[in-house]
């Protein structure tokens, strides 16, 4: 066991894994690449149409049912689908950070669900006689959700975010099968020569990714809440609403 | 390999090719079964360990937020890495996938049970309390009911997404429906991918209704029609 780990030592510290093209910083980059541009994209199409629909308290059911139907489709099953849909191809234009087109439909997806009903659910869910005392003092219904429906939904918006970040760092691993690159590869190729080193040392270091984003995303939740919510402790309760249930921002 | 499909009579980018399944129920069959073993276990498993530590972290307020720590960091750790770092110690064997499974259940399980046991309501085990109940008894006859409905949408909840989980660990060789999956995708051939990805979803939604119905058997006063007044 120890010489095993000693080799797993002078594996993460060879010099061939810090330099070229399978080196550690250059998976470490495609792994977060493929994240943050997934993460965005899912992003930039839900958060707007979930903040919309919980605005005119609208299309709830659709937004919960998209949940537990996200939860139940594999991810495996979505990274499969999305290669029979586009091939195995690298994108162009915007998205030519991302390596592999259906890795990214299939982050795409994975992201959406989490991000849309949380969303919904933050909005919909700010209390009845707070907007009523905000239209009371004459504010639009834009204004109302500008200054005061999105500031009370932005813990759970933001727990939304962090689940879906968190669950595409860790489905982002698979894509090396689908050649997305990523600190997925070393596990993948590993299990390929059986080389157990190589399968540790890969999956030691996606597993401190994914610590750290989730702790990053945490760390940036909490200062994105209004401080008012803040000491309420709603922001905390709100977050582990239970319609969004499993969600990986559980630690809030 | 994909031109041997092709030439075969071009049933490889076919979503369902029937033959092929009529032919290989054998197979599916057994995949199936893995599936829902390993589901199985690692439910059982979560609740072995999950019901001590919430009925604790109920109990013994201080230690809720540790619990939450250490199961939530499981939680976020990607299952393919889990699987990778267990490999040394346990191979690539059936505990290496269930070790995983099981931990990923806990936090879901942990948090539902908890917030089931909090919601009873004081006066309940006050009026238990009051009728001569011992902390155990009170706790299995009052306190666990009541609590049934939070656990089992624990239960539901972590059962699905297990479903969903397990696919990933024909990856390290054990089975389940997600060999189906890399069968269709190492051959470009799509007819295993469709069994493999409508099974799973099949079983999910299975799952999920068997629970609810064991809900509702196990907890006749929730049930409005033929309720007595006391």
């Amino acid at each position: 066991m120890f010489s095993f780990l000693n080799n797993v030592g002078a594996f993460l510290t060879d010099s061939a894994h810090w330099h070229g093209q399978e080196s550690i910083p250059n998976l470490f980059l495609q792994h977060l690449q493929l994240t943050a541009v997934s993460v965005l994209a899912a992003a930039l199409l839900t958060l707007p149409l979930g903040v919309a629909l919980g605005h005119l308290h609208r299309g709830g059911v659709v937004a919960v049912n998209i949940v537990n139907i996200g939860r139940a489709l594999p991810a495996l099953a979505l990274l499969i689908l999305a290669v029979q849909w586009t091939g195995i191809t690298p994108p162009s234009g915007l998205l030519s950070p991302v390596r592999s087109l259906p890795a990214f439909i299939a982050m795409v997806a994975l992201a959406a669900p989490p991000m849309l009903a949380n969303a919904y659910v933050g909005v919909v869910t700010v209390d009845d006689e707070v907007v009523e005392a905000a239209r009371g003092m004459g504010m639009s219904g834009f204004q109302v959700l500008r200054r005061v429906e999105l500031p009370i939904a932005v813990p759970l918006i933001m727990a939304g975010i962090r689940t879906a970040a968190v669950a595409v760092v860790a489905t982002a691993t698979l894509a090396a099968y689908v050649d997305a690159g990523g600190l997925g590869r070393y596990i993948v190729d590993g299990f390929a020569v059986q080389d157990d080193v190589k399968v540790f040392a890969g999956g030691l270091l996606v597993a401190l990714l994914a610590v750290a984003v989730e702790l990053t995303l945490a760390g940036t939740q909490r200062a994105a809440t209004s401080p008012g919510l803040r000491l309420a402790g709603r922001g905390g309760s709100r977050a582990d609403a239970p319609v969004v249930a499993p969600a990986h921002g559980s630690l809030a | 390999m994909v031109r041997a499909v092709l030439a075969a009579g071009n049933i490889g980018p076919k979503w369902l090719y029937w033959p092929w399944v009529t032919s290989h129920l054998g197979e599916i069959r057994s995949r199936l079964t893995e599936h829902v073993e390993l589901t199985f276990l690692a439910v059982g498993f979560g609740l072995l360990i999950a019901v001590p530590l919430s009925l604790m972290s109920s109990r013994f307020r201080r230690l809720y937020g540790p619990v939450l720590a250490v199961t939530g960091a499981l939680y976020t750790v990607p299952s393919l890495a889990l699987f990778a770092l267990l490999l040394p110690i346990t191979g690539l064997s059936r505990t290496t996938a269930v070790i995983p499974l099981t931990a990923y259940t806990l936090l879901i399980l942990v948090r539902n049970i908890v917030t089931g046991l909090d919601a009873v309501p004081a006066d309940v085990k006050e009026a238990a309390a009051g009728m001569g109940y011992s902390r155990a008894r009170q706790l299995l006859r009052v306190e666990l009911p009541l609590a049934m409905p939070a656990v089992v949408t624990g239960v539901r909840i972590a059962a699905v997404t297990t479903i969903g989980l397990v696919t990933v660990t024909a990856l390290i060789g054990q089975g389940g429906l997600g060999q189906l999956l890399l069968d269709g995708f190492n051959r470009a051939f799509r007819t295993p991918l469709t069994v493999g990805i409508v099974l799973s979803l099949a079983l999910a939604v299975l799952t999920d209704l068997v629970l609810v119905g064991i809900l509702h058997v196990t907890t006749p006063w929730r049930r409005p029609v033929g309720r007595r007044s006391a």
